[in-house]
């Protein structure tokens, strides 16, 4: 049951062999079990859980299941879902219930698929190892004192930890794809504006992608086949065909061709990962993929573009909690001013406050073209990058993160050596790509290592094609972490 | 381009963030380091380029001016730390 795909899931369900309600409770069961350990989950709400699989179970048994009808779904606090508490890891949402759902949560719904609980995450999806979170540090399964990766933590734990056949999770910078690695699992964040932003709390909005993780390449086309699509309350929502993500899994790999940035094996990269990573690109070219070197001269850029363009959009759209209309405010204050001031310093932990302000600087009168349109201009060649990559290659691959995952503690302090953690993944995010990471193996100290493949826009169908190939070949993805 | 004590007061201010006088140092030091990764941009010949604000060029949509929420007043009220008789409350700003 716990390392079962979502197809199996859905034929067992199909099938009756099992309910939607006793998957359910299996689930629900072990993160009572484990979530002390592992901290993956902030909110469980048992009874609604239930309520969702006892009208899967309805609609199964009315001949009216969809391929992810019953099947729980770990949701990622950043999404809004009606009358759960969401609370994008901080303490300024700590006491938010939602009025509302996100288009994802509806779509969800609308697919009788249930929703498992929320999941842990880097306040306001500002970090990479969940150690920001006002809820406590993500354990990582394949060892406890080391991170899981973020922000998208908890969601990868619990599908590493298989506390959830799957999750969702959001990805700004990198935090669908890095968590992914660092637990060896299976994540995609889709070209942006494929899955609307609709109540998925706002961190940069120009950058900000929604998107699944989960076991396998297979699970994600089928996650992601309910969660994209148009939605008219996102401005940024592309207005494009329904299309079946898992319409080419069973494409042979043949004449696929890989392009290998060499910024993406240099210095920096360690050797274990870097490793793990050269066999799988031997294994796709047994499976009759063909690579060539690429060049993607501007990476370097993409992390001071990343943190002038990130913490200015930031700056703006955390601006919101005040204390007045919903959230923390703070218990005593003096004039109006004084409220926001309070509100703000006690709402928010301090990663989520350096942004605020290296934001609000980078957007302030007289430096605003020295930052902020220096680093939009350089975001426009980092995205002619890929332009120009793209005419030599079908898709890019290389390591998703530098290192395997990190000791808890190790990077908290400083926060500069945890952006370049990211090196790999945020150029992705400027140009507004598709990327994923596939596990691949395992580096030197036995943590899982994952392989990062980047496609051209709306490319997804073709990167779960190439790596459910690849899944079908090896067997990396159904390795789970010893004793979980 | 290094910032000061007095810098990072009056980025606090703008954020509308309370920074005591201790903390303040703090983010001296963390919001230089920041800065000085982000320095290295500079370096970059960017003359001519177009500043790129989106992934996709797309143009905002309009839509027909018709009603397209339901009256949820009370729900959303619901959430705030302070109202009174259907309005938020904060602090007095008109003497």
């Amino acid at each position: 049951m716990l390392n079962v795909s979502l197809k199996e899931l859905s034929s067992l369900l199909a099938e009756k062999k099992i309910s939607s309600v006793e998957l359910v409770q299996t689930f629900l069961q072990r993160i009572g079990e484990l979530n002390p350990v592992l901290n993956a989950f902030v909110t469980l709400d048992t009874e609604k859980s239930l309520a969702q699989a006892r009208a899967a179970d309805a609609l199964i048994a009315a001949g009216k299941a969809t391929p992810l009808t019953g099947i729980p779904i770990a949701q990622k606090d950043i999404f809004c879902a009606r009358g759960w508490r969401t609370t994008c890891g901080s303490k300024m949402l700590s006491n938010f219930v939602s009025p509302y759902d996100a288009h994802v949560i509806e779509q969800f719904n609308r697919a009788g698929a249930v929703n498992l609980g929320k999941t842990n995450m880097d306040e306001f999806a500002m970090g990479s190892s969940n150690e920001t979170s006002f809820f406590g540090p993500v354990k990582n399964p394949w060892g406890t004192s080391t991170v899981p990766g973020g922000s998208s933590g908890g969601s990868a734990t619990a599908v590493a930890a298989r506390l959830a056949p799957a999750a969702t999770g959001s990805d700004t910078g990198g935090s669908i794809r890095q968590p992914a690695a660092l637990t060896g699992i299976t994540g995609i964040k889709p070209t942006y504006g494929t899955v609307s932003r609709y109540g998925m709390i706002a961190f940069a909005s120009s950058l900000d992608q929604g998107g699944p993780m989960a076991k396998s390449a297979e699970d994600c086309a089928l996650l992601l086949n309910v969660m994209a699509g148009f939605d008219s309350r996102d401005s940024t929502s592309l207005a494009r065909d329904k299309e079946d993500y898992a319409r080419d899994l069973a494409r042979p790999l043949q004449g696929l061709k890989i392009g290998l940035p060499r910024e993406y094996f240099a210095t920096g990269l360690s050797a274990g990962v870097a490793r793990a990573v050269e066999a799988a690109l031997a294994e796709y070219r047994r499976l009759g993929a063909e690579t060539v070197e690429i060049s993607l001269p501007n990476t370097r850029l993409s992390i001071p573009v990343y943190y002038v363009l990130a913490p200015a959009e930031a700056s703006s759209n955390l601006a919101r909690y005040d204390g007045v209309r919903y959230g923390y405010r703070a218990p005593q204050y003096g004039d109006l001013t004084d409220m926001y001031q309070k509100t703000r310093a006690q709402g928010f932990g301090p990663e989520v406050k350096r942004r605020i302000m290296i934001g609000t600087y980078v957007l302030s009168a007289g430096y605003y073209d020295a930052y902020y349109i220096k680093a939009q201009k350089l975001r426009r060649l980092i995205a002619r990058d890929f332009a120009q990559a793209f005419r030599q290659c079908d898709v890019i691959m290389g390591p998703t993160s530098p290192t395997t995952a990190f000791k808890l503690g190790e990077k908290s302090d400083d926060p500069v050596s945890m952006y370049l953690s990211d090196i790999y993944t945020i150029a992705v995010n400027l140009a507004g790509l598709p990327g994923m990471s596939v596990p691949c193996g395992f580096g030197d100290d036995g943590l899982p290592v994952g392989l990062q493949i980047v496609g051209n826009y709306f490319a997804e169908a073709r990167m779960l094609n190439a790596a459910h190939q690849y899944q079908l070949a090896t067997d990396w993805h159904r390795r789970a972490p010893p004793g979980f | 381009m290094s910032l000061t004590l007095d810098d990072v007061k009056r980025i606090a201010h703008l954020a509308c963030i309370e920074v005591g006088e201790s903390e303040a140092q703090g983010y001296l030091s963390q919001l230089s380091s920041i800065l000085g990764l982000v320095e290295e941009m500079q370096a970059v010949n960017t003359d001519g380029i177009e500043p790129m604000a989106h992934a996709q060029d797309v143009v905002l949509r309009l839509r027909e001016d018709a009603v397209s929420e339901t009256d949820r007043r009370a729900d959303y009220l619901a959430l705030a730390p302070q109202v009174e008789a259907g309005l938020y409350l904060v602090p007095k700003v008109i003497e």
